[in-house]
């Protein structure tokens, strides 16, 4: 009896759950097929198969220097707001000191204001520094954007990880330094590379901010897009949309596999 | 220096955090080569004074001397100190043997050093070839030795254990209990351990701490302790007691009494003297479990023996002996142990009984906390 009370609900249940899926699957559904098509305008369903739009992404100058620039301010990104978000984590989680709650809420604070009101306000202050519309300046931007999703990470790993092992580390016989070094840092490890792929992804598909901070000289490959699709509409677009959720995809593969070979605690 | 020399001094350290007073004032000499327990009830000072002496907290005050040099400041890490912890606090990302290694490594010993004295070192704890594992996959019990192994594979000139057998099951700790002894005696350690466990602290220690509201209570071996408790405190924590509450009468020269509503005890003259109460003042006779009989209703009373009447409890099967749960007139509990065949009838529940026990064996000692006469 309950059975046939059930049968309708899952079928509702499985039915919602799939639509749910398709909603946020749709754009890439569409995308995907659009970067093989034999069209010369970004059409679907698409015609034909080719690859030519990944050819021209890679041959023409502004689409691969764009993939180029996109890649090069994202390590840099990722290696400067994981260096500093770690230490900032360190002291936020380790240290005492006053002031400390406001300076987590400084340092979180880039998830909660508007992405557009940080551009403009490191616009306007970074044209006076001299570095708007370069690499510099985007990626101490982007820099700013990312160091909360490290430093969320990696004070998560220390505040799970077991205090008694730096006092066991004390205890036998290494200094700070050298605890950190051999036990702290090896433990947190699968957070602070968490973090550092957060870092990657957060500045390899930002365009509000890069808008503001790229110059026809210098350009990454979301504003590059957003150029393009304004002028003409060709199939390339599709290409490269689909070689950014390629790259998000497989850092964001690589994210599980970090997680799975932490130490279980 | 010289052989006579106190491994461990710590004088009149004292820990308090904001008000709270954690540690009140804490004397105590550690001999080379000794086993100290520091024995007590959660909160009552034992793990912090532990922590202080490790170096992982400082002092509020007072100092802590190790082989004669005063280490009330050094940070952790130059105090040559081994220790283990409750949760074996293992490094998760080296195999045992990594962890047993990571002591000389930071003391910068050479490979072949390293390499003799890690394996000599799990040999001693009987985990030879389980030093490729990691952590992870050792249990508890195993754990716990590579623990031990890791402390004490530099030699250090102190070993301290805070409750390190907490988390095993019965069998396992009972096991480990000899294991730590064996191993400790084979090196010659000083050791210092936590526990709140009494009958580990009794079986593995040469003296006993005891510890009750950041002070030491009663410092002596297990028989002291038991035998001749300093307090009411000790004498309730350590063993079971029969705590008959009153006043204390003296009576010249040869002992006193203990009076309690209609009843009238004789208290020893050795027991009366270790006491030195005044005559009225609030006090506790302390008669252990097997010391007290139970007298059938027509045999005599010896003499030189007190008796109280009681009624039939609870009545438990402990194997060879029977302990039997009985209360006095105005509700209080007392509890007797005897060996299973008394000979005379059995009890149960509800039956009218006379508890006696012989007037030497009655200690007494003043009652702090007097609510009831």
């Amino acid at each position: 009896m309950s059975d046939s009370w059930r049968q309708p609900r899952r079928i509702l249940m499985v039915g919602l759950g799939a639509l749910t899926v398709f909603y946020l699957l749709a754009p890439t559904l569409v995308i995907v097929p659009m970067s093989f098509t034999e069209a010369r305008i970004l059409s679907f369903p698409p015609e034909g198969f080719t690859l030519d739009w990944y050819e021209r992404m890679v041959t023409d100058r502004q689409w691969s220097t764009g993939l180029a620039n996109s890649f090069q301010v994202a390590l840099l990104t990722a290696i400067l707001a994981t260096v500093l978000g770690t230490l900032a984590a360190l002291g936020l989680t380790r240290g005492r000191f006053l002031g400390r709650t406001a300076v987590n809420a400084l340092v979180l604070s880039p998830l909660i204001v508007p992405v557009v009101v940080i551009a403009i306000g490191m616009f306007g202050l970074f044209v006076q520094w001299r570095i708007a519309g370069s690499l510099v300046g985007l990626v101490v931007a982007h820099t700013a954007l990312a160091l909360p999703f490290v430093v969320v990470a990696v004070a998560t790993s220390l505040r799970t990880m077991d205090r008694n092992l730096e006092l066991a580390a004390a205890n036998l016989g290494a200094d700070p330094r050298r605890s950190f070094q051999h036990i702290t840092f090896p433990i947190i490890l699968p957070g602070v590379l968490t973090g550092a792929i957060f870092s990657f992804i957060t500045s390899w598909d930002e365009v509000v901010i890069a808008i503001f901070m790229t110059s026809a000289r210098f350009r990454t490959l979301p504003v590059e897009m957003w150029e393009q699709v304004r002028q003409a509409v060709d199939p390339t677009v599709a290409a490269v949309s689909t070689t950014l959720l390629v790259v998000t995809t497989v850092l964001l593969v690589l994210l599980l596999v970090v997680r799975r070979q932490a130490p279980a605690q | 220096m010289t052989s006579e020399q106190p491994a461990l001094v710590l004088r009149d350290l004292r820990k308090t955090f904001g008000s709270a007073v954690a540690v009140d004032g804490i004397d105590l000499e550690v001999r080379r080569g000794e086993f100290v327990t520091l024995l007590g009830p959660s909160g009552s000072g034992k793990t912090t004074t532990l922590r202080m002496i490790a170096g992982f907290m400082s002092p509020s005050g007072g100092s802590i001397e190790i082989d004669g040099q005063d280490m009330t400041r050094v940070p952790p890490y130059r105090r040559d100190v081994g220790m283990v912890f409750q949760n074996y606090a293992l490094f998760p990302h080296m195999t045992a043997a990594q962890n047993v290694a990571f002591p000389l490594r930071m003391r910068r010993q050479s490979r072949p050093d390293v390499e003799r004295r890690v394996s000599e070192a799990l040999d001693l704890v009987k985990l030879r070839d389980l030093g490729g594992r990691y952590p992870r996959q050792l249990s508890g019990g195993q754990q716990q030795r590579i623990a031990l192994a890791r402390a004490v594979v530099f030699q250090p000139r102190l070993l301290l254990m805070d409750e390190p057998l907490g988390a095993l099951d019965r069998k396992l700790r009972e096991s480990l209990q000899l294991e730590i002894i064996r191993v400790s005696r084979e090196l010659g350690a000083t050791v210092l351990y936590v526990t709140h466990d009494q009958e580990e602290a009794l079986v593995m220690s040469d003296r006993i701490a005891i510890f009750s509201e950041g002070r030491i209570e009663q410092l002596g071996n297990g028989e002291d302790l038991y035998d001749r408790p300093a307090s009411l405190f000790v004498a309730d924590f350590i063993g079971e007691s029969n705590i008959l509450r009153g006043r204390y009468e003296a009576d010249g020269a040869d002992g006193g009494w203990m009076t309690r509503g209609p009843w009238r005890w004789r208290v020893g003259r050795v027991a009366a003297e270790q006491a030195a109460l005044e005559a009225g003042a609030a006090a506790a006779l302390v008669i252990r479990p097997e010391r007290t009989r139970i007298l059938d209703g027509g045999s005599d009373l010896v003499p030189g023996s007190n008796v109280v009447d009681a009624t039939v409890g609870e009545v438990l099967n402990l194997g060879p002996d029977t302990k039997y749960e009985l209360t006095l007139e105005g509700g209080q509990r007392v509890s007797v142990r005897e060996p299973r065949e008394r000979g005379g009838r059995e009890l149960h529940r509800g039956d009218q009984v006379r508890l006696t026990w012989a007037v030497e064996d009655g200690l007494l000692l003043a009652d702090r906390d007097v609510t009831s006469t």
